[in-house]
């Protein structure tokens, strides 16, 4: 709003009660006033329950036995530690679900907003099918079925096989895990390497551009030196191996298995955050005007230059603040986990404010955890929103 | 007539040639729309096999799977713990709430039209879905019968098109009355049925529609304070929203049930369906203030000059021109948090206070011996009904966002 009619300069003063430097402050006044009598009574209340019922607040709870297991941990954890550390893996289960959600809902989410502008009807239908689905009903529900679907898998012994060595039943998803072995820093190297020859072969090319020079292939060469880098190194020193899991009577051994539980939040979170980022897509690509894909190719650019040069640049403008909120979206929702059973940051502090008699500490801890998550993930995506956001005047 | 006047008329253009027989038609638009190229056609039929056998299979799935433990529970499902024999209130409720859509449907255009329709096919569906139930069969019909009503309303009204004002009055005098019918005034024919005893259907629509309700003014003051001039205003509100569009709706659910009845003096006593309002409230009101925050920077500038330059004071200003303004173009947002609410009321029965909304119920039904491990038809069920009401309301919304016009002023 903008600013207030500039008082009257007459000769003769404005009365106090109709000076609006003088209702300002009042009215500010006023306000803090109200707040802080508001704040008096509930802290009053706050008090005179929490003596009645023997509540206490204090951080000091932190430092004792925390007496509860945790199914699934990224770090030690046991019963006899400390709650402080049982918060702690529950953030870190937050965190990791969060990150690794947001990189396959991305995947998804690229992949459902390319398929919905595809020229394919089928393609196109299914994809607009799944978005509505996702959209009109609720993830916990979602979350819930998920998971009774995972109970109701085969057992260990008739576990559904998935190529690649991947392997579904009650226990949850079996997957090859990943092992550096020793020639892995080698390995980091020569792909850094092959990553400066291609920065180098990029700035080159970018020279010539601008001097008006035709900068040749070198930007292709650039990426191969990369991917020769990559593949070759990996030949020769064999940097990764797998290791897969085996079929035993009764279980897995080997390779890296992933709870139901777990298995149930993640595919939950991707495929519901997935719909709506393939909206987010959708509508970005579909923000470039016209024009620019005509003109485009009135310069004679190829398909993939007009894509790289012209669309991508343009849509990712306008695709990075909703993008911010669907990963923020992704983190919060996270919280649901509770309804299947993982043990994230809330399920966690819903156990400690349980056991320990201080739900105010515990509840004050967990709304400052989830708020810095989600100003540090905003604060990083402005940041990327800054760079690729076009100055204009 | 003679060939000079019709010289003189406008030369009509030649009618258009139609197009080539190798561009209309059912084979034409295969061609262009799933076999464009090898690619494309190979896409579709790999896409079309894989869909066919999804298809097959849920069809599959639907006719074996054991619907008894939806119709059996039917009743717990929509109403929850209301005593049945009170049961006829909702139906009247519902019944005036038809009554109401066909007039304003007939009465206005579109959006409400789409609206009305699927309300009449829901009440037919829900009327047909209670047939099989233990519900009863007078109930059953009449909840069919208020697709009637709603289609008769419509057709009288058609003719007789009811006042515009006279329906807002109406619908703003239905809201509260429907809700001390169902909830009851303690008299004879409408003993006060707590709101301990609702459940089910009946509870989602009584928490998401609180929630809005109480948000919608919180959320407008909020918004107005963000954008005010006064530094401290402006702080609070800031803080406030921010706060809560930080955190997850579970912890402030949380919050709420634990807190709410720590914040207030002991002899205070509020029941778990209010703490669950009051959280619900907490949250939509940061979401409304940020929806009706864009309505507000929507504004052109000239009007809140011009509103200074008549001599208005903030109040009047922001009563007569800018709120009218800004509110109008945040309808559709609204509408769009409105079904996120509804699908959020979910959470409740996360945090607690032992609330049995139509996923809690679920929950609650899959305990019973006889439905043991049930789970997929009860969660098919459940997200079935979501689907409809949602879809329903946001088709409407598309509507509505057309009909008023937002972005196009």
């Amino acid at each position: 709003v903008s600013a207030e009619p500039a008082p009257a300069t007459h000769h003769q003063r404005v009365p106090p009660w109709r000076d609006l430097r003088v209702l300002r402050v009042v009215a500010q006044l006023v306000t803090i006033l109200l707040i802080v009598l508001a704040a008096l009574w509930l802290f009053g209340n706050l008090g005179e329950n929490m003596r009645q019922s023997r509540l206490t607040f204090g951080f000091g709870f932190l430092n004792t036995t925390a007496g509860f297991d945790i199914g699934e941990t990224l770090f030690n954890y046991s019963a006899t530690d400390s709650y402080l550390r049982a918060f702690m893996v529950g953030l870190a289960n937050t965190l990791m679900v969060s990150f690794v959600g947001i990189i396959l809902a991305t995947i998804l989410g690229l992949i459902t907003g390319v398929a919905r502008l595809s020229r394919n009807w089928l393609v196109n239908r299914i994809a607009a099918g799944y978005v509505e689905l996702m959209r009109n009903t609720p993830l916990l529900v979602q979350l819930v079925l998920i998971y009774a679907v995972m109970l109701q898998l085969p057992s260990v012994a008739n576990s559904i096989a998935l190529p690649g060595s991947i392997f579904l039943n009650q226990r949850g998803m079996s997957l090859p895990r990943p092992v550096t072995e020793p020639g892995f820093t080698a390995w980091l190297l020569v792909v850094l390497a092959g990553v400066a020859v291609a920065v180098a072969a990029q700035v080159i090319a970018s020279r010539r551009e601008e001097a008006g020079q035709r900068p040749g292939p070198l930007r292709r060469l650039g990426l191969l030196a990369v991917v020769l880098a990559a593949l070759g190194g990996a030949l020769l020193l064999g940097p990764i191996s797998f290791d897969l899991p085996v079929q035993q009577r009764f279980n897995f051994v080997g390779g890296l298995t992933i709870s139901p539980e777990l298995t149930a939040l993640l595919v939950g979170l991707v495929v519901y955050t997935a719909a709506f980022i393939g909206e987010v897509v959708r509508g970005g690509i579909q923000a470039v005007r016209r024009g620019q894909l005509e003109a485009a190719q009135s310069l004679g650019l190829s398909d993939m230059q007009t894509l790289r040069l012209v669309v991508f640049p343009q849509a990712l403008r306008i695709i990075v603040p909703p993008l911010t909120s669907q990963y923020l979206n992704l983190a919060k929702n996270s919280s649901l986990a509770i309804a299947v059973g993982f043990a994230d940051l809330f399920s966690v502090s819903r156990t400690m404010a349980n056991q320990t008699g201080q739900p105010i500490s515990v509840i004050v801890l967990v709304m400052a955890t989830y708020l810095a998550i989600s100003l540090l993930t905003s604060l990083f995506m402005n940041l990327y929103n800054r760079r690729v956001q076009v100055l204009e005047r | 007539m003679s060939g000079g006047e019709l010289a003189d008329l406008p030369r009509m253009p030649p009618a258009p040639e139609p197009p080539p027989a190798s561009a209309i038609g059912p084979r034409a638009w295969l061609r262009q729309n799933l076999f464009s190229s090898w690619l494309s056609g190979l896409v579709t039929i790999v896409v079309g096999l894989v869909l066919l056998l999804g298809a097959f299979l849920s069809v599959q799935w639907v006719i074996n799977a054991r619907w008894a433990v939806v119709t059996d529970n039917l009743r717990l499902f929509l109403i929850g713990q209301y005593p049945l024999d009170h049961a006829w209130r909702i139906w009247l409720a519902l019944a005036v709430l038809s009554l109401l859509t066909g007039l304003t449907a007939a009465s206005s255009g579109g959006p409400t039209r789409a609206l009305a329709t699927w309300l009449a096919a829901g009440q037919a569906m829900l009327g047909g879905l209670m047939l099989f139930s233990n519900m009863g069969t007078v109930a059953a019909l009449a909840v069919i019968a208020n697709a009637a009503v709603l289609w008769v309303a419509y057709i009288v009204a058609l003719r007789r098109p009811v006042a515009s004002r006279v329906l807002g009055i109406a619908w703003l005098v239905y809201i509260p009355a429907a809700l001390l019918v169902v909830h009851g005034i303690g008299v004879a024919p409408l003993d006060t049925i707590p709101a301990r005893f609702w459940g089910g259907l009946l509870l989602t629509f009584l928490l998401a529609i609180a929630g809005i309700v109480l948000s919608f003014p919180v959320g407008v003051l909020l918004a107005l304070g963000r954008r005010s001039d006064l530094r401290v205003i402006s702080a609070l509100s800031t803080t406030f929203i921010e706060v809560v569009r930080g955190v997850p709706l579970i912890t402030i659910l949380f919050m709420a049930s634990i807190l709410l009845p720590l914040f207030l003096p002991g002899d205070l006593r509020i029941d778990a369906v209010l703490r669950a309002i009051g959280g619900i409230t907490i949250f939509s009101a940061a979401y409304v203030a940020e929806n009706v925050r864009g309505g507000l920077q929507a504004i052109p500038t000239g009007q809140i000059e011009a509103a200074n330059a008549i001599g208005l004071n903030a109040i009047q200003r922001n009563l007569y021109i800018v709120l009218p303004q800004a509110l109008r173009s945040v309808i559709p947002a609204n509408v769009g948090l409105f079904i996120s609410l509804l699908k959020d009321t979910t959470l409740v029965f996360i945090a607690g206070g032992g609330l049995l909304e139509l996923l809690g119920i679920g929950r609650s039904v899959l305990a019973q011996p006889a439905f043991f491990g049930a789970h997929l038809e009860v969660y098919v069920f459940i997200s079935a009904v979501f689907f409809v009401l949602c879809y329903a309301m946001s088709q409407a919304s598309y509507r509505l966002e057309a009909a008023l016009g937002v972005g196009q002023r």
